[in-house]
Protein backbone atom coordinates (compact mmCIF):
# COMPACT_ATOMS: atom_id res chain seq x y z
CA UNK A 1 0.00 0.00 0.00
CA UNK A 2 1.34 3.69 -1.03
CA UNK A 3 1.28 6.09 1.59
CA UNK A 4 0.10 9.78 0.45
CA UNK A 5 2.98 11.44 0.96
CA UNK A 6 0.78 14.20 2.03
CA UNK A 7 0.05 11.89 4.92
CA UNK A 8 4.02 12.24 5.87
CA UNK A 9 4.34 16.57 5.93
CA UNK A 10 5.18 17.70 9.68
CA UNK A 11 3.95 20.68 10.83
CA UNK A 12 6.32 23.04 12.57
CA UNK A 13 5.97 23.92 15.72
CA UNK A 14 3.54 26.27 16.87
CA UNK A 15 2.04 26.01 13.66
CA UNK A 16 -1.23 23.95 14.36
CA UNK A 17 -3.66 25.81 16.99
CA UNK A 18 -3.17 24.49 20.54
CA UNK A 19 -6.86 24.64 21.30
CA UNK A 20 -9.79 24.07 19.03
CA UNK A 21 -13.42 24.25 18.99
CA UNK A 22 -15.59 23.32 22.09
CA UNK A 23 -12.92 23.03 23.90
CA UNK A 24 -13.32 24.85 27.39
CA UNK A 25 -10.01 27.65 28.22
CA UNK A 26 -9.06 29.67 31.00
CA UNK A 27 -8.21 33.24 30.43
CA UNK A 28 -4.94 33.80 32.44
CA UNK A 29 -4.51 36.26 35.19
CA UNK A 30 -1.96 38.36 34.31
CA UNK A 31 -1.35 42.11 34.61
CA UNK A 32 2.02 43.11 31.88
CA UNK A 33 2.87 46.41 32.02
CA UNK A 34 2.13 48.57 28.18
CA UNK A 35 0.09 47.23 25.45
CA UNK A 36 -2.01 44.21 25.48
CA UNK A 37 -5.34 43.11 23.77
CA UNK A 38 -7.03 41.23 26.59
CA UNK A 39 -9.85 43.24 28.66
CA UNK A 40 -9.20 42.75 32.73
CA UNK A 41 -12.75 42.09 33.02
CA UNK A 42 -12.33 38.79 31.20
CA UNK A 43 -8.88 37.67 33.00
CA UNK A 44 -9.09 34.40 35.00
CA UNK A 45 -13.13 33.70 33.74
CA UNK A 46 -13.55 30.35 31.86
CA UNK A 47 -14.94 29.76 28.17
CA UNK A 48 -15.50 27.95 25.33
CA UNK A 49 -13.65 27.95 22.12
CA UNK A 50 -16.27 29.12 19.35
CA UNK A 51 -13.95 29.21 16.45
CA UNK A 52 -10.28 28.76 15.58
CA UNK A 53 -9.30 31.92 13.43
CA UNK A 54 -7.52 31.16 10.54
CA UNK A 55 -5.04 31.63 9.60
CA UNK A 56 -2.17 32.02 12.15
CA UNK A 57 -1.58 35.96 13.16
CA UNK A 58 1.17 37.71 14.69
CA UNK A 59 0.88 38.99 18.40
CA UNK A 60 -0.46 42.45 18.36
CA UNK A 61 0.84 42.95 21.67
CA UNK A 62 4.44 42.27 20.61
CA UNK A 63 3.75 44.16 16.96
CA UNK A 64 3.10 47.21 19.16
CA UNK A 65 6.56 46.83 20.12
CA UNK A 66 7.33 46.22 16.15
CA UNK A 67 8.75 42.44 17.13
CA UNK A 68 6.92 40.75 14.89
CA UNK A 69 9.17 37.86 13.84
CA UNK A 70 8.51 34.31 15.21
CA UNK A 71 5.44 35.23 16.83
CA UNK A 72 2.44 33.90 15.02
CA UNK A 73 0.19 31.96 16.88
CA UNK A 74 -3.82 31.23 16.30
CA UNK A 75 -6.34 34.16 17.97
CA UNK A 76 -9.69 32.19 19.27
CA UNK A 77 -12.95 33.40 19.35
CA UNK A 78 -13.90 32.58 22.59
CA UNK A 79 -17.72 32.62 24.67
CA UNK A 80 -18.40 33.55 28.13
CA UNK A 81 -21.76 32.93 29.64
CA UNK A 82 -22.79 36.41 30.84
CA UNK A 83 -24.04 35.49 34.44
CA UNK A 84 -20.23 33.73 34.59
CA UNK A 85 -18.47 36.72 33.95
CA UNK A 86 -21.07 39.35 35.83
CA UNK A 87 -22.12 37.69 39.23
CA UNK A 88 -24.83 40.40 39.73
CA UNK A 89 -25.59 39.77 35.53
CA UNK A 90 -29.16 41.12 35.13
CA UNK A 91 -30.37 39.30 32.19
CA UNK A 92 -31.12 35.96 30.54
CA UNK A 93 -28.90 33.14 31.90
CA UNK A 94 -28.04 32.27 28.04
CA UNK A 95 -26.70 35.51 27.53
CA UNK A 96 -23.23 35.19 25.81
CA UNK A 97 -20.03 37.38 25.83
CA UNK A 98 -18.12 36.73 22.42
CA UNK A 99 -14.37 38.12 22.21
CA UNK A 100 -11.08 36.76 20.46
CA UNK A 101 -8.27 36.35 22.44
CA UNK A 102 -4.47 35.21 21.56
CA UNK A 103 -3.08 31.81 22.24
CA UNK A 104 -0.53 32.87 24.84
CA UNK A 105 -3.56 34.12 27.19
CA UNK A 106 -5.45 30.89 27.19
CA UNK A 107 -4.84 27.50 29.14
CA UNK A 108 -6.74 24.45 29.41
CA UNK A 109 -9.50 24.46 31.66
CA UNK B 1 -22.50 86.85 3.15
CA UNK B 2 -19.08 89.05 2.23
CA UNK B 3 -18.34 86.25 -0.05
CA UNK B 4 -19.03 87.64 -3.70
CA UNK B 5 -19.26 84.05 -6.00
CA UNK B 6 -18.52 84.79 -9.74
CA UNK B 7 -20.26 81.31 -10.56
CA UNK B 8 -23.61 80.05 -10.01
CA UNK B 9 -24.90 77.51 -7.54
CA UNK B 10 -27.33 77.22 -4.62
CA UNK B 11 -25.43 76.02 -1.65
CA UNK B 12 -26.59 77.60 1.54
CA UNK B 13 -23.99 80.51 1.89
CA UNK B 14 -24.11 80.09 6.14
CA UNK B 15 -22.13 77.16 5.75
CA UNK B 16 -19.80 79.07 5.06
CA UNK B 17 -18.59 80.41 8.34
CA UNK B 18 -14.83 79.46 9.26
CA UNK B 19 -13.63 76.21 11.35
CA UNK B 20 -11.57 77.92 13.43
CA UNK B 21 -8.82 76.18 15.61
CA UNK B 22 -7.89 78.95 18.93
CA UNK B 23 -6.75 76.43 21.29
CA UNK B 24 -3.51 75.29 21.71
CA UNK B 25 -2.69 71.96 20.14
CA UNK B 26 -2.93 69.08 23.06
CA UNK B 27 -0.36 66.59 24.20
CA UNK B 28 -1.40 64.06 21.87
CA UNK B 29 -2.09 66.63 18.75
CA UNK B 30 1.68 67.70 19.05
CA UNK B 31 2.57 64.16 19.56
CA UNK B 32 0.85 63.19 16.08
CA UNK B 33 2.52 65.90 14.36
CA UNK B 34 6.26 65.32 15.30
CA UNK B 35 5.56 61.49 14.54
CA UNK B 36 4.21 62.17 11.28
CA UNK B 37 7.04 64.62 10.26
CA UNK B 38 9.52 62.48 11.19
CA UNK B 39 7.97 59.52 9.38
CA UNK B 40 8.35 62.00 6.66
CA UNK B 41 11.37 63.02 7.01
CA UNK B 42 12.89 59.74 6.85
CA UNK B 43 10.83 59.02 3.77
CA UNK B 44 9.11 55.49 5.36
CA UNK B 45 6.09 57.78 4.55
CA UNK B 46 4.94 60.47 2.24
CA UNK B 47 2.75 63.33 2.89
CA UNK B 48 0.82 62.47 0.07
CA UNK B 49 0.35 58.82 1.45
CA UNK B 50 -1.26 60.06 4.75
CA UNK B 51 -3.12 62.32 2.35
CA UNK B 52 -4.67 59.17 0.32
CA UNK B 53 -5.22 57.51 3.38
CA UNK B 54 -7.58 59.83 4.45
CA UNK B 55 -9.56 60.09 1.34
CA UNK B 56 -9.60 56.36 1.95
CA UNK B 57 -11.12 56.48 5.28
CA UNK B 58 -13.31 59.11 4.02
CA UNK B 59 -14.99 56.97 1.25
CA UNK B 60 -15.83 54.57 3.45
CA UNK B 61 -19.82 54.45 4.64
CA UNK B 62 -22.71 52.85 6.06
CA UNK B 63 -23.91 52.60 2.85
CA UNK B 64 -21.37 50.04 2.06
CA UNK B 65 -22.18 47.56 4.64
CA UNK B 66 -25.84 48.34 3.78
CA UNK B 67 -25.21 46.64 0.00
CA UNK B 68 -23.67 43.71 1.36
CA UNK B 69 -26.81 43.10 3.71
CA UNK B 70 -29.17 44.12 0.79
CA UNK B 71 -27.20 41.59 -1.15
CA UNK B 72 -27.10 38.90 1.83
CA UNK B 73 -31.43 39.65 1.93
CA UNK B 74 -31.84 38.51 -1.30
CA UNK B 75 -29.19 36.07 -2.43
CA UNK B 76 -28.66 32.89 -0.33
CA UNK B 77 -25.48 31.96 -1.86
CA UNK B 78 -24.03 35.30 -0.86
CA UNK B 79 -25.42 35.29 2.41
CA UNK B 80 -23.97 32.16 3.21
CA UNK B 81 -20.43 33.18 1.97
CA UNK B 82 -20.71 36.38 3.82
CA UNK B 83 -21.33 34.50 7.12
CA UNK B 84 -18.30 31.71 6.07
CA UNK B 85 -15.64 34.30 5.39
CA UNK B 86 -16.73 38.45 5.89
CA UNK B 87 -13.73 39.74 4.22
CA UNK B 88 -14.09 38.20 1.18
CA UNK B 89 -17.52 38.31 0.01
CA UNK B 90 -17.11 41.91 1.06
CA UNK B 91 -14.72 41.90 -1.51
CA UNK B 92 -16.80 40.20 -3.86
CA UNK B 93 -18.63 43.23 -3.82
CA UNK B 94 -15.61 45.70 -4.74
CA UNK B 95 -15.14 46.75 -0.79
CA UNK B 96 -11.43 46.90 -0.08
CA UNK B 97 -10.15 45.68 3.05
CA UNK B 98 -7.03 48.37 3.68
CA UNK B 99 -5.91 47.76 7.00
CA UNK B 100 -5.20 43.56 7.39
CA UNK B 101 -8.00 43.00 9.60
CA UNK B 102 -10.76 39.93 8.84
CA UNK B 103 -14.75 40.46 9.42
CA UNK B 104 -17.10 38.14 11.01
CA UNK B 105 -20.77 38.64 9.76
CA UNK B 106 -23.17 38.07 12.97
CA UNK B 107 -26.66 36.84 11.92
CA UNK B 108 -29.41 38.28 14.20
CA UNK B 109 -32.29 35.89 14.26
CA UNK B 110 -35.61 34.92 16.22
CA UNK B 111 -33.07 33.29 18.91
CA UNK B 112 -30.09 35.21 18.70
CA UNK B 113 -29.54 39.38 18.92
CA UNK B 114 -26.08 40.69 18.32
CA UNK B 115 -24.20 43.32 19.37
CA UNK B 116 -21.03 44.60 18.93
CA UNK B 117 -18.20 46.64 20.85
CA UNK B 118 -14.46 47.65 21.66
CA UNK B 119 -14.15 48.08 25.36
CA UNK B 120 -10.26 48.51 24.92
CA UNK B 121 -10.42 51.58 22.09
CA UNK B 122 -12.65 51.60 19.22
CA UNK B 123 -12.07 48.68 17.19
CA UNK B 124 -14.73 49.12 14.04
CA UNK B 125 -15.49 47.24 10.91
CA UNK B 126 -14.33 50.61 9.61
CA UNK B 127 -14.41 49.18 5.71
CA UNK B 128 -17.48 48.46 5.48
CA UNK B 129 -19.02 51.18 7.87
CA UNK B 130 -16.81 53.96 8.04
CA UNK B 131 -15.76 55.73 10.84
CA UNK B 132 -18.00 54.97 14.41
CA UNK B 133 -19.97 57.32 16.01
CA UNK B 134 -19.24 59.18 19.04
CA UNK B 135 -21.09 57.42 21.63
CA UNK B 136 -19.02 53.99 20.52
CA UNK B 137 -16.20 55.39 21.22
CA UNK B 138 -17.05 56.75 24.75
CA UNK B 139 -16.10 54.93 27.63
CA UNK B 140 -20.04 54.60 29.19
CA UNK B 141 -20.92 52.19 25.94
CA UNK B 142 -17.40 50.27 25.93
CA UNK B 143 -18.46 49.67 30.23
CA UNK B 144 -22.02 48.78 29.86
CA UNK B 145 -22.27 47.25 26.38
CA UNK B 146 -20.85 43.89 28.14
CA UNK B 147 -21.76 44.24 31.64
CA UNK B 148 -26.00 45.14 31.29
CA UNK B 149 -25.97 44.70 27.40
CA UNK B 150 -30.03 44.52 28.21
CA UNK B 151 -30.49 47.97 29.61
CA UNK B 152 -27.89 49.80 26.91
CA UNK B 153 -30.23 48.17 24.22
CA UNK B 154 -33.33 49.55 26.05
CA UNK B 155 -31.69 53.03 26.16
CA UNK B 156 -31.50 52.97 22.31
CA UNK B 157 -35.18 51.69 22.17
CA UNK B 158 -34.58 48.07 21.78
CA UNK B 159 -36.46 45.69 24.14
CA UNK B 160 -35.17 42.09 23.68
CA UNK B 161 -37.19 39.63 25.17
CA UNK B 162 -36.32 37.47 28.06
CA UNK B 163 -35.79 34.44 25.33
CA UNK B 164 -34.01 35.45 22.89
CA UNK B 165 -29.92 35.12 23.66
CA UNK B 166 -28.42 38.54 23.45
CA UNK B 167 -24.72 38.17 22.14
CA UNK B 168 -22.02 40.89 22.78
CA UNK B 169 -19.06 40.71 20.73
CA UNK B 170 -16.15 42.67 22.09
CA UNK B 171 -13.07 43.50 19.63
CA UNK B 172 -9.99 43.64 20.75
CA UNK B 173 -7.46 42.83 17.86
CA UNK B 174 -7.48 41.39 14.39
CA UNK B 175 -11.41 40.49 13.88
CA UNK B 176 -13.96 43.12 12.89
CA UNK B 177 -17.51 42.12 13.61
CA UNK B 178 -20.82 43.52 11.36
CA UNK B 179 -24.76 42.32 12.15
CA UNK B 180 -26.68 40.93 9.45
CA UNK B 181 -30.09 42.26 10.78
CA UNK B 182 -32.97 40.71 10.45
CA UNK B 183 -35.36 41.32 7.12
CA UNK B 184 -38.34 43.39 8.08
CA UNK B 185 -42.03 41.80 7.25
CA UNK B 186 -43.72 43.73 4.59
CA UNK B 187 -40.36 43.99 2.37
CA UNK B 188 -41.23 41.33 0.39
CA UNK B 189 -40.59 41.74 -3.48
CA UNK B 190 -38.13 45.10 -2.74
CA UNK B 191 -35.70 45.48 -4.96
CA UNK B 192 -31.42 45.36 -3.63
CA UNK B 193 -31.69 49.27 -3.89
CA UNK B 194 -34.90 49.55 -2.05
CA UNK B 195 -33.86 47.07 1.27
CA UNK B 196 -30.22 48.93 1.34
CA UNK B 197 -32.09 52.30 1.74
CA UNK B 198 -33.50 50.89 5.39
CA UNK B 199 -30.24 49.24 6.62
CA UNK B 200 -28.80 52.02 9.13
CA UNK B 201 -25.71 51.95 10.75
CA UNK B 202 -27.08 51.62 14.16
CA UNK B 203 -28.77 48.38 12.71
CA UNK B 204 -25.25 46.89 12.01
CA UNK B 205 -23.87 47.92 14.93
CA UNK B 206 -26.74 45.80 16.64
CA UNK B 207 -28.36 48.86 18.80
CA UNK B 208 -31.35 48.49 17.36
CA UNK B 209 -33.36 46.24 14.39
CA UNK B 210 -34.10 47.30 10.69
CA UNK B 211 -37.73 48.97 10.62
CA UNK B 212 -39.37 50.02 7.69
CA UNK B 213 -39.68 53.83 9.27
CA UNK B 214 -36.21 53.97 8.55
CA UNK B 215 -36.66 54.38 5.40
CA UNK B 216 -36.67 58.41 4.90
CA UNK B 217 -34.09 58.46 7.48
Amino acid sequence: MNASPLASVVPALKELPAFSEGQRVRVLERAPIGHYRVPIYLRRHVGTVERVIEPAMIDNEEEGYGRNAGNRLHYYRVSFRMTEVWTRYDGSPRDELHIEIFETWLEQA
Amino acid sequence: MAQDHAHDHDHDHDDHTPITAEAAPGYYEVMETAVREILIEKGYLTANDIRHQIEVLDSRTPALGAAAVARAWTDPAFKARLLENGRTACEELGISFYDDTQLIVLENTAEVHNLIVCTLCSCYPRPVLGLPPDWYKLKPYRARAVSEPRKVLAEFGTIIPDDVEIRVSDSTAVIRYLVLPRRPEGTEGWSEAQLASIVTRDAMIGVIPVTLEKEAA
